[in-house]
């Protein structure tokens, strides 16, 4: 649906690519007094997806939230995709995302066809994923803001990290790359990035990664976490320092939209791309012949990105291939080492 | 030489207001940019186009001279 607001136009920085940078994040975090308590099996300590607290021997809730500026203009797609981006979270911990809270920002050119459509958005892909929005909290502010606190379940026995890479496992991507790179294109309004492809990169965003979380439970699954603002070197420095090993990263299996090369040549990149080369470039070890362009597609900040899955070879083969009909982008990028000098290679 | 003054802008517009410099032609330009994404995103489109970049960088800000 077109309406005459457009969303972002009145938004300084596009979806996740508003996320502060990690580096900062940390220095931020720091020093401050917190209770510990053993039941949190995951939390603060960690630059982890989510949060998890053990209620019973077979239960832990796992709490996250995220929301951002919108990334597209139609209000209906930037609540789906807002939402999916936030639900994707406990996906990543392998958990089942049960109840949710609207977090919004309404500016005041907006008007209420257009708020509506947002929250539509939301409520349709919280549908989609068996969540339940029992609420949330709206305000006015300067840019429009939109997403979600999103609480699930999961087995205390299952709980997936960033933190558990094991050396001879293989790394599993399930979405493309490219999309914070190709809408910073599209933002130029030069007609680089055709509506087909803007159709496309809408679709991917708002797809859910629970197909992808409902086939990795099924496998002997290390490690995960999903792909957003901190790009796949940001995130998979993380898994990499988490679990004390090397990743590897096959540069020439990694899926991304092709037409993100011409456009990372021309300059079309994310600031959060460079943020995201701050943090992690300097552990990254460039073995291969690797282009700048193919570098800044692996630094761009995705918006409701994929899950990268870390898993012994052999049931990775086997899950990849259970995933091929329902998520047919999901494709294995890479190995997992002993710990070498660099946290990340790129092949 | 032109000049494009690309201060106080965030991406992409410096790369836009320098697209829309080149697209006259010339054999040399210079464009002043103050962040890094912006140095980096415009040195990308000047080579691109096929100009070679350099940069001399005074006070946080950055000018880019472009050849060709």
């Amino acid at each position: 649906m077109e309406t005459e607001v457009r969303l972002t136009k009145l938004a300084s920085c596009a979806g996740c690519g508003a996320k502060v940078g990690a580096g900062t994040l940390c220095q931020l975090l720091e020093g401050f007094q917190t209770h510990t308590d053993p039941n949190l099996i995951v939390g603060y300590d960690r630059s982890d997806d989510a949060s998890v607290y053990v209620v019973s021997e077979h239960q832990a809730i796992v709490q996250t939230t995220d929301f951002f500026p919108p990334i597209v203009d139609d209000p209906f797609l930037f609540g789906q995709i807002a939402a999916a981006n936030a639900i994707s979270d406990v996906y990543a911990m392998g958990g089942e995302p049960k109840l949710a809270l609207n977090l919004m920002c309404v500016a005041d050119s907006m008007d209420d066809v257009t708020v509506r459509e947002i929250l539509r958005g939301g409520y349709s892909k919280a549908y989609e994923a068996g969540v339940i929005i029992s609420g949330g909290h709206t305000i006015h502010g300067a840019e429009p803001i939109y997403g979600l606190a999103v609480t699930g379940f999961v087995d205390p026995t299952k709980v997936l990290t960033n933190a558990g890479a094991r050396p001879g496992d293989v790394l599993i991507l399930t979405k493309k790359l490219g999309v914070g790179i190709l809408t910073t294109a599209g933002k130029a309004d030069i007609g680089l990035v055709s509506e087909d492809l803007m159709q496309r990169l809408q679709l991917q965003m708002a797809t859910l990664n629970k197909a992808a979380r409902d086939v990795m439970v099924k496998y002997p699954v290390h490690g995960c976490t999903d792909v957003t603002g901190f790009s796949l070197m940001g995130h998979s420095y993380e898994m990499a320092q988490g679990s004390g090993c090397t990743l590897h990263i096959q540069t020439d299996r990694v899926p991304f939209h092709p037409e993100a090369t011409e456009m990372a040549e021309m300059g079309f990149i994310p600031a959060g791309a460079y943020r995201n080369r701050e943090y992690a470039g300097r552990n990254v070890c460039v073995a291969g012949n690797v282009t700048r362009a193919m570098q800044d597609i692996l630094y761009d900040p995705q918006t409701s990105g994929g899950l990268l899955i870390s898993v012994p070879r052999e049931a990775g083969e086997r899950m990849l291939e259970e995933m091929h009909n329902e998520v047919p982008d999901a494709a294995m990028i890479g190995y997992v080492t002993e710990k070498e000098d660099a946290d990340i290679v790129l092949e | 030489m032109e000049r494009v003054d690309a201060r106080g802008l965030s991406c992409p517009e410096p790369v836009i207001l320098t697209r829309k410099a080149l697209l006259g032609g010339a054999k040399e330009y210079e464009v002043l940019v103050d962040n890094v994404t912006s140095r980096e995103n415009v040195t990308r489109f000047a080579e691109h186009a096929g100009y070679t970049v350099t940069v001399t960088e005074a006070g946080g800000e950055y000018t880019l001279s472009l050849k060709k």
